[in-house]
């Protein structure tokens, strides 16, 4: 079986003006199914950018980068869209929930480009909610939910579509500590349960160690990948 | 429906409903194209009704011929002196043109009627017989001429209800007076049933009619005797009457010995021909509605899309955040036309509804006829449905085409 996502001298490069800014130097990387990795490396040096081409949002300017096996790279939008609706997840640092939508329908989203009943859709947004504690909040707009509770919705937005990927860029970024502690136990037990790969950015050390694998990057090249915790077993327990 | 749709027009819905004021003024240029034009189009529609039924009263499948030239808006051209129509020009083509299923003549003069102490200045018509059943006059009291009283040229009258309104008190009943015609006494003999106005607006029941034979010898004088100042026919099929004209002019110009190089010495007209005039003035009607309804539902059209250009630049952030969880192109493309028809359907039909109560209150306040067709009411939302669609597609490209990074990015 092949890695489940496998970068391979990867370029990014913006044209500003006259200049051209490489976010993204020749970086390869293999990452397999059910691993918990944590990106650090400081401000500008290409995390995002990176994200964001893992998470089909954007495409690398040269190199390979194959998603489960499929290169991404030469997609159409609408199919990188359909990807991404069916393999990935995404947690952002602002949270990025629609306002004046209630939580359930925040985390129905992805669903209602699945072309599901509405019944099946609230069903699984509802199961979703409760993965991560927040029973009986379905009906809650965002301003009625804490920073915390609001990044909660958006783990269940992310996870509602049972992806195999979950992309985390800075979640806890905008949370107190608290939150930030609530946010990362959610996701270490859905790697650990569920066998969800999560790759997050973070600034913060004792974010980064809920992770297993530490990957740091300096000017759109890694600068050190090592392994922090034994690998996860590799067949994921059924929830 | 799918869900996807549903859902989507439940958010346009909801969208509209938290922006009632914004939703309200975008929708407003719809709102009043649509109900200017369901309001105009009711009370034409009324009008043309009533010219119809007016038309209607003239007969069926009637055909007129009068002498001289008359030009097409109805109004007489120089006649010239010569006697053109006769009694016999009117025999000849009964007796030459099988379709023709009844001709009749007449011949008029505005005279003074006298009855009592009361007095009335009003059309004589010497009349053939036939020419009650070709234009359908029918009876309110009393009954028609006799052949007898044609023959012995009777001095008997047939009088409309203006006359009846003008020479007798109210409750009186006409027929058996004698009423005097130029100091001649005439026995009334039947009152004739109201037909109101004419098409070219006169009033129809203000007539007298007397035997031609009677109105020749002792009401207008002997000179021209046998001449008619207008002849009708009729056919049995309103499909007939082209061929039917076409006999008769072919007839008369025998008759009138004209060459062809000459132009026909007499007029005809059909009752097809005088609805024509009538619809033209209609269709002039209906084309300045369309200008109306164009540039109504223009405006309204880009106060659309203005709207919802704001709305895009608005929610960027929310579309970033539905194309990084899959939505497609098109899926963002059907949720602005969604939003966009829904502001232009609700409008249409709070046109639809301000259109029909117009109408209706044009009838209570001004006393207009007014008819609400179901066909305007369907034409109406179908084209509010149409100027939505049109009008959205730009602004639902433009957010169909944005790029996700750089949407979730928005501030
Ligand atoms: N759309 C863009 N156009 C031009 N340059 C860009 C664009 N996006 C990112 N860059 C540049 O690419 C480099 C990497 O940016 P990126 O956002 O990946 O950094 P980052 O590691 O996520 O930083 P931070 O920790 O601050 O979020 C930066 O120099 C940035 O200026
Ligand atoms: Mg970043």
């Amino acid at each position: 079986m092949s890695p489940l996502i496998e970068c391979e001298d990867v370029w990014k490069i913006y044209q500003v003006g006259d200049v051209e800014v490489q976010a993204l130097r020749g970086l390869s990387l293999t990452i397999e199914q059910g691993e918990f990795v944590a990106i650090m490396g400081s401000s500008g040096s290409g995390k995002s950018t990176l994200m964001n081409i893992l998470g089909c949002l954007d495409q690398p300017t040269k190199g390979h980068y194959r998603l489960n096996g499929v290169e991404v790279g030469g997609l159409r939008p609408d199919d990188l869209a359909g990807i991404r609706n069916q393999q990935i997840g995404f947690v952002f640092q602002s949270f990025n929930l629609i306002p004046r939508t209630s939580a359930l329908e925040n985390a129905q989203l992805p669903l209602f480009y699945r072309g599901l009943s509405i019944k099946e859709q609230r069903t699984q947004a509802a199961a979703a909610l409760g993965r991560v504690g927040l029973h009986g909040r379905e009906d809650h707009y965002p301003t009625q939910l804490s920073g915390g509770q609001q990044q909660r919705v958006a783990i269940a937005r992310a996870l509602v579509t049972s992806p195999s990927l979950l992309l985390a860029d800075e979640p806890t970024g905008n949370l107190d500590t608290q939150s930030s502690r609530e946010i990362m136990a959610i996701l270490e037990a859905l790697n650990r349960d569920e066998g969800i790969t999560i790759i997050l950015v973070t600034h913060e050390v004792d974010v980064a160690a809920y992770a297993a694998r530490e990957i740091v990057i300096k000017d759109g090249q890694i600068l050190s990948d090592r392994r922090t915790k034994a690998r996860p077993p590799s067949s994921p327990v059924e929830g | 429906m799918s869900a996807f749709v549903w859902l989507t027009i439940m958010t346009a819905l909801r969208i509209l409903g938290r922006n009632r004021m914004r939703a309200g003024l975008t929708m407003l240029g719809i709102v009043i194209g649509v109900a200017a034009v369901i309001a105009m189009v009711s009370i034409g529609e009324g009008a043309k009704r009533a010219v119809q039924a007016q038309i209607a009263t003239m007969g069926t499948n009637v055909i007129i011929i009068f002498p001289g030239v008359t030009s097409a808006s109805g109004v007489r051209g120089s006649q010239g002196s010569a006697v053109t129509l006769t009694v016999s020009d009117a025999l000849e083509l009964k007796k030459r043109i099988p379709l023709l299923a009844d001709t009749g003549w007449t011949r008029r003069d505005v005279m003074q009627i006298v009855y009592g102490n009361k007095n009335w200045n009003g059309p004589i018509n010497g009349i053939s017989p036939s020419y009650l059943t070709i234009r359908d006059w029918s009876f309110t009291s009393g009954g028609p001429f006799t052949q007898t009283d044609l023959d012995s040229a009777a001095r008997v009258a047939l009088i409309g209800q203006t006359i009846v309104e003008n020479l007798f008190e109210s409750g009186e009943e006409p027929v058996g007076a004698v009423i005097r015609i130029k100091n001649v006494p005439f026995r009334v003999i039947g009152v004739l049933a109201p037909k109101g106005q004419s098409a070219q607006g006169s009033d129809q029941d203000d007539v007298i009619f007397i035997p031609f034979s009677t109105a020749e010898r002792k009401v207008f004088g002997t000179s021209f005797i046998g001449s008619v100042g207008a002849m009708f026919g009729s056919t049995e099929q309103v499909e007939d009457l082209p061929m039917a004209v076409e006999q008769i002019r072919e007839v008369l110009r025998g008759r009138h010995r004209l060459q062809t190089e000459q132009n026909d010495d007499f007029t005809i007209r059909t009752q097809v021909d005088i609805g024509k005039v009538q619809e033209g003035t209609s269709e002039t009607l209906t084309m300045m509605l369309f200008a109306i309804a164009s540039v109504s539902l223009l405006v309204g059209g880009i106060g659309i899309m203005n709207i919802l250009l704001v709305s895009v630049t608005e929610r960027t952030r929310e579309i970033g955040v539905r194309m990084a969880v899959g939505a497609k192109r098109r899926h963002i493309m059907m949720q602005f036309l969604i939003e966009a028809m829904t502001l232009s359907l609700v409008g249409g039909a709070l046109g639809i509804v301000l259109g029909v109560a117009g109408a209706k209150l044009t009838t209570v306040i001004a006393g207009w006829p007014t008819i609400i067709s179901g066909d305007v009411i369907v034409i109406a939302f179908f084209f509010s449905l149409v100027v939505g669609l049109f009008f959205g597609l730009y602004p639902a490209n433009k957010a169909a085409r944005l790029n996700p990074i750089e949407a979730l990015r928005y501030e």
